[in-house]
């Protein structure tokens, strides 16, 4: 241990511990800007750069970046001197003299540090005046960039370049003009951007937003030739409530049902229930590749998820030579789709150009996947528009309401009604927990011992697990963050070595639950722990928590898709791949 | 081409090689050397100068005198070519006239290393000027 | 073999090979073929003489003839003149400017007497691209003794006990910092050879590269043996093409030779070097951000700790050293670090090799004993100022140096005297500045560089400097108050205490060393509007004195802004009317001043 003291109180240390987190330690809260932590999630962005941290350390000829500064022993630092106080705040007014200032329209405003710290310090000024940097407005499905209010923190490019490693975002210029970009000037769309949108939740400032498209959803409802039905992402409940002052973990599925409807949504449904839709189909398909496998025959194994629409960019474009190894299962908001635009459409006799299905989902790739060409039918999108929680939160407070105060109302039927492995979907792991209850039912005949998979869940980057189903070793893997993800591909790619199965993906931290649409979290995981918490307390409410027992979806195969894997299904709830490497090579180059 | 492989061989090439720097070296501090000028105009290239001046390098090597060899104009002592200045720290400097390779040697070994006297000296009047 | 009587020695490097020395080398090849002497004279393309005002430079061996300004057509002259007849072209030599006498030895000339030549004792003299010369002048038997007769860790006591300190511009031991490589187990070490020279104006790396690439590839042996590594990897600018390419060679000869390689001089030790190539970025000079270059990665530092020799090139420790400071590691294990360190003053030892350059005779590269005074640099070594003009400011350690004035011309110069001066050693720059030169422009100047190279990765380097930057754009355009002295003090200050590596905290010194030495002129600047040196060129005007105007309207012809016309003024005794000028047409090119034959147009 070492001892050292920080503003004059003694504070005692393991070795090897920064400055910064000594202090939080001893109850002082040195404020940062560029830093960020994911604790436990192998997420850390310390560039060392902004300089908002710096402490005076007796003996130290200049000030210590305390995010970076390892603790000595007999280290005096003071983090409040006049000293260290002027260059923070120097520091500050700086960033602002390079910063458009226009917080009062500003998609980030209440919810941006800049403004957080500019106010904690007591900016009141702004002394220096000069150039200000501006930069090309971009936009891609998902991310929409306002360079000229980057603050280069460098969170985006460590996230988007070493913790997804889809190596779209890196720093370009240098001196003033230095900025977060795409190489080459490219816009972000034509980049190796996966659209993810994790650089948007770690964006400290409104430099990286996401598409609004609160107004498209509004006009639609508003239009009364339209039937607008909506569906909510299993993430989504678990999170909303934050945006309403409700500690994280809370779970508002009731409330949020309730809201949707009085947003005059004509039919509220949940993709939780498609979740178990995507069960039966992706659960089958593995039984029937490993019972290929099992035969001789030729089939891929592993299989991969597909649920996660950056996971699905990510190996179009960097695994073009692996596009046989992922589930041809499309994504539950995808399954939703096609099942709205093919069957309910026609159940309630609208025609599916006059019926708009809104998604709210935790994610901003999903912005991106319901525009994907072969989610539709003749230029009409199975999915018209994906809103996330955010967007969900503002546009119940745009119409008046508060979340707080409405009372708890259920889904509509037929696509409402879920079980706990559609619930679970929200979280890494989720989704290999739920097929396993399904697969191993569906394989063995038989009734699991236990329904939970504790070696599945957690915040571990990567989990690996042995099933036995009756006697068949099933190997699976669950991973979320894409750089993890590319370990997996490239084991694959090598052979497999460690006889995986079963591979579930997540591209974001914790899984859905920590998705690019949702609250933002400002790197304290707790609330991501939190969510997953709510997310299985949840499941385990559930009256029924397999999904090949939701009656709605038993229903399903007999009025309309047959099987799992059957002819029609395979029509409208499977999907197929494309080699996109063309971005990242013209990247590389 | 073989490799080096000791520090002996290193020092022996070393050696080997060292009269390739030696006229530079030796014009870094050329004061404490004797230095010879050998007249190299017409007359004393058609007098043979050349060829004593290439016997007398290395005659001084064989020696081990530390001389500094220049060619230099016409010393106007025509009649006497091949002419050869001579100036040894400490001494006036001597010109010898009619230097062949016997005399070359002389001068090398009796005049610089022993101070002995050799014939062929010139009168100069450089010391009334 | 017959021995070659005569050597001509003719500067190779940058300078004189881009004043044709390459033409005067052939040339001396032709004609000493016309005359049958190509048996007897050697020629040599070496490296630089250091005296790059006088280039190009021919010198004449065995009577050491140093020839200045010679050009291709000069060659016939000195070989039928000096080779052949032995009388010595005296228009080529050099005349000392205090008694108009000509020099022909260097050993006489002010230039050279104070030097003391020990990073750059092989440049000039052996040819770079022989390895042979190199052996036979003692190279390499450095590394054979360190390999045959020491250990490791003696060799790192020698180094450390001759005080040798980085020459990159910080002055860290460089012994310390091997034996803290040296410290760290792994199974791969690196040794590092920055060669990203990066000060405006200093180019003594280049020139030891050029000159003397041998001593390099040997030193880096050395320090691979002492620190247990048996990679080298040079990092060096793309845009020194000589250098990259005597390197190369040297490195190829090195090989050849069983210099480098396996089992080096049979020792049992492996070491090979390979070059790097870097885009010329400042920063990258700063050794984190060389080692990320080197990786591929942008070259931008990171925070220390980790140092390199802990976590450097590809994760395993690394030892960066300079190139002036290897230029000086053979020398000390073969002479001792007892030797070294009699030279220099108590916490610098041996010597430094500054680029002289600015308003001073003698520009070039000279080596120099630490502890010499400006004094001797500028008005002996240098020659003093140019036109016998007043010596201002001598401004050292490039864009993170600052300048220093007539009261430090007697400081004897080492690292620690001229960081109390507030400035640095640095690489070596050193501009000597007279009385047009403009304190604030100055400044300027070098804030332009800074703001040019910084990475941009911490705040008070990317915003910092570019507001500073703006201040000063103010101060020299006559639009500042008082109170933007005061915030420029601050932000210098500021940054100077947080920015992230050496380049940011050092970027406020030029500011920072002329607001303390010279602030009467940032005051006169910003309360005056005036610029004493006449350089800020919004602080001039041109005023025609309208009673020696005569109207002859000839200033009036030659203004490319057509900003002169006549007045209804005629001076007494004059026919026409005198010329004014409009002041904010005016761009104060000076034309007028030189179109008046009558000095009727002055500069207030």
């Amino acid at each position: 241990m070492i001892k050292l003291s920080i503003d004059n109180k003694p504070v005692e240390v393991a070795e090897g511990t920064t400055i910064l987190k000594a202090a939080r330690q001893a109850g002082i809260n040195i404020p940062t800007l560029c830093y960020f932590e994911l604790d436990g999630m192998n997420f850390e962005n310390k560039p060392g750069g902004c300089r908002v941290c710096v402490v005076e350390v007796k003996g130290r000829r200049n000030l210590a970046p305390a995010c970076a500064t390892e603790c000595m022993e007999g280290m005096e630092v003071f983090t409040s001197s006049p000293r260290a106080i002027n260059a923070r705040k120097t520091v500050v007014e700086l960033i602002l003299s390079d910063h458009p200032n226009d917080c009062l329209r500003c998609e980030k405003s209440g919810d941006c540090e800049l403004q957080a710290l500019a106010a904690r310090l007591g900016i009141r000024e702004l002394p220096f005046k000069g150039e200000q940097t501006t930069f090309k407005k971009d936009s891609t499905l998902s991310v929409y960039r306002d360079m000229d209010k980057c603050v280069y923190c460098r969170r985006c490019e460590t996230m988007c370049s070493k913790f997804q490693t889809a190596g779209a975002l890196s720093g370009v210029n240098r001196g003033f003009p230095s900025v977060v970009a795409p190489a080459f000037d490219q816009p972000l769309g034509e980049s190796s951007c996966i659209n993810c949108g994790q650089c948007v939740q770690v964006c400290p400032v409104g430099a990286l937003t996401l598409v609004d498209n609160i107004n498209d959803v509004m006009k639609a409802i508003a239009d009364p030739t339209k039937t607008v039905i909506v569906n909510t992402a299993p993430a989504v409940r678990v999170a909303l409530g934050e945006e309403f002052g409700q500690e994280p973990g809370s779970i508002v599925t009731g409330q949020m049902a309730a809201a949707l409807r009085r947003l005059g949504f004509d039919y509220v449904f949940d993709t939780d229930w498609s979740a178990d839709l995507t069960i039966m189909e992706e659960g089958t398909e593995l039984l029937q590749r490993v019972g290929k496998v099992l035969k001789g025959e030729e089939a891929k194994l592993p299989m991969f998820t597909s649920c996660c629409p950056a996971w699905v960019a990510f190996y179009e474009k960097n695994f073009p030579d692996l596009l046989e190894y992922p589930s041809t299962a499309k994504s539950p908001m995808a399954m939703f789709g096609a099942t709205a635009k093919n069957y309910f459409a026609q159940k309630i006799g609208v025609n599916r150009k006059d019926l708009v299905v809104v998604s709210i989902m935790p994610c901003l790739a999903k912005k991106s996947e319901c525009a994907r060409e072969e989610f539709g039918k003749d230029g009409n999108p199975d999915i018209d528009y994906v809103l996330s929680t955010r967007e969900l939160a503002h546009m119940i407070k745009q119409c008046n309401l508060d979340l707080n105060q409405l009372p708890e109302e259920d889904f509509d039927s037929p696509l409402g009604q879920s079980t706990g492995a559609g619930v679970i979907f929200g979280a890494t792991g989720g989704v290999m927990e739920a097929a396993l209850r399904t697969a191993y039912e569906l394989h063995t005949k038989k009734s699991l011992p236990k329904i939970d998979f504790e070696e599945v869940r957690g915040l571990n980057g990567v989990k690996e697990a042995t099933v036995d189903f009756d006697g068949l070793p099933v190997k699976v893997a669950v991973c979320y963050g894409l750089g993890n993800a590319r370990k997996i591909m490239e084991e694959v790619r090598a052979g497999n070595p460690n006889g995986y199965n079963f591979v579930e993906v997540m591209a974001c931290p914790g899984g859905c639950i920590g998705g690019a649409g949702q609250p933002y979290h400002h790197g304290n995981s707790d609330i991501i722990r939190k969510r997953m918490e709510a997310t299985y307390r949840e499941d385990a409410g559930k009256p029924i928590r397999k999904s090949h027992e939701n009656p709605d979806i038993i229903a399903i195969y007999k009025e309309f898709y047959g099987e799992p894997c059957g002819h029609l299904s395979h029509e409208l709830l499977h999907t197929h791949y494309f080699d996109k490497s063309d971005k990242i090579e013209a990247t590389l180059q | 081409m073989t490799k080096v492989k000791s520090l002996a061989e290193l020092k022996a090439m070393k050696e080997r090689l060292h009269s390739v720097l030696d006229v530079r070296e030796k014009a870094e501090n050329p004061e404490s050397l004797v230095q010879i000028k050998v007249g190299m105009a017409t007359c004393g290239i058609a007098a043979g100068a050349k060829q004593v001046m290439a016997h007398m390098m290395q005659k001084a090597d064989e020696l081990g005198i530390q001389a500094v060899f220049t060619q230099t104009g016409c010393m106007g002592h025509c009649h006497a070519e091949p002419t050869v200045e001579v100036s040894v720290p400490g001494r006036e400097s001597v010109i010898f006239g009619h230097v062949d390779n016997n005399r070359a040697d002389e001068i090398l070994a009796k005049y610089i290393q022993n101070n002995e006297k050799v014939e062929g000296v010139i009168a100069t009047n450089k010391t009334n000027q | 073999m017959s021995k070659y009587n005569t050597h001509v020695l003719i500067c190779g490097g940058t300078g004189c090979k881009s004043s044709n020395s390459g033409q005067i080398y052939e040339n001396f090849k032709t004609i000493l073929g016309e005359h049958n002497l190509t048996d007897e004279v050697q020629v040599i393309k070496t490296g630089c003489f250091g005296f790059c005002e006088k280039g190009p430079i021919v010198k004449i061996m065995p009577d050491n003839t140093f020839y200045t300004n010679v050009t291709p057509e000069d060659v016939r002259n000195i070989v039928e003149e000096h080779i052949v007849k032995g009388r010595k072209v005296s228009s080529l030599l050099y005349v000392n400017p205090e008694n108009n006498e000509h020099v022909s030895d260097s050993r006489h000339m002010e230039f050279y007497k104070k030097q003391v030549r020990i990073a750059l004792r092989n440049c000039g003299f052996v040819d770079p691209e022989n390895i042979e010369e190199s052996i036979a002048r003692g190279g390499y038997e450095a590394l054979g003794k360190c390999l045959t007769e020491m250990t490791p860790e003696q060799v790192i006591a020698e180094i450390k006990a001759s005080g040798l300190r980085g020459r990159g511009g910080a002055g860290f031991p460089t012994g310390l910092k091997w034996e803290l490589c040296a410290k760290n187990k792994a199974d791969q070490k690196y040794v590092i050879c920055n060669a990203d020279e990066g000060d405006p104006g200093a180019f003594m790396d280049r020139s030891i590269l050029e000159g003397d690439p041998n001593s390099i590839v040997e030193a880096m042996a050395i320090c691979g043996y002492a620190i247990g590594a048996t990679k080298g990897l040079v990092y060096i600018r793309a845009e020194y093409p000589l250098a990259i390419d005597r390197l190369k060679i040297a490195i190829e000869q090195a090989r050849e030779y069983g210099l480098l390689g396996e089992n080096i001089m049979g020792s049992g030790f492996d070491f090979d070097i390979e070059l790097r190539y870097g885009a010329g970025a400042f920063v990258c000079g700063e050794e984190t951000a060389l080692i990320h270059s080197m990786e591929g990665q942008r070259g931008e530092p990171t925070l220390k700790p980790p140092f390199p020799a802990v976590s450097g090139y590809l994760g395993k420790p690394s030892n960066v050293n300079n190139v002036e400071t290897f230029a000086n590691v053979p020398v000390i294990i073969i002479k001792g670090a007892e030797w070294f360190s009699s030279i220099g003053t108590e916490k610098s030892k041996g010597t430094k090799v500054f680029a002289l350059a600015g308003q001073i005779n003698n520009v070039g590269l000279i080596e120099v004993p630490m502890g010499i005074t400006l004094r001797e640099i500028i008005y002996e070594i240098g020659g003093g100022i140019k036109g016998g003009r007043e010596f201002k400011a001598v401004q050292t350690g490039g864009p993170s140096g600052g300048c220093l004035t007539k009261k430090h011309l007697d400081t004897p110069i080492d690292y620690d005297s001229l960081v109390a001066a507030g400035s640095m050693m640095g690489s070596g720059g050193m501009v000597v500045m007279d009385e047009t030169s403009c304190m604030p422009a100055i400044a300027k100047f070098y804030l332009e560089f800074t703001c040019e190279e910084s990475c941009g990765k911490c705040t008070p380097c990317r915003v910092g400097n570019k507001r500073m930057l703006e201040i000063l754009d103010k101060i020299t355009r006559g639009e500042s108050t008082m109170d933007d002295l005061q915030a420029l003090r601050n932000l210098a200050g500021v940054i100077k205490d947080s920015a992230l590596c050496g380049l940011g905290q050092t970027s406020p010194n030029p500011i920072l060393s002329t607001m303390d030495n010279f602030w009467d002129e940032y005051v006169e600047h910003v309360v005056d509007k005036k610029c004493r040196a006449g350089v800020c060129k919004k602080l001039m005007s041109y005023v025609i004195d309208r009673e020696k105007c005569i109207g002859c309207g000839k200033c009036a012809k030659g203004c490319p802004a057509e900003a002169i016309a006549k007045t209804d003024y005629t001076a007494p005794g004059h026919k026409l009317p005198s010329m004014e000028i409009h002041g904010e047409t005016c761009i104060k090119c000076g034309a007028c001043i030189n179109n008046c034959k009558f000095g009727a147009i002055s500069v207030q």
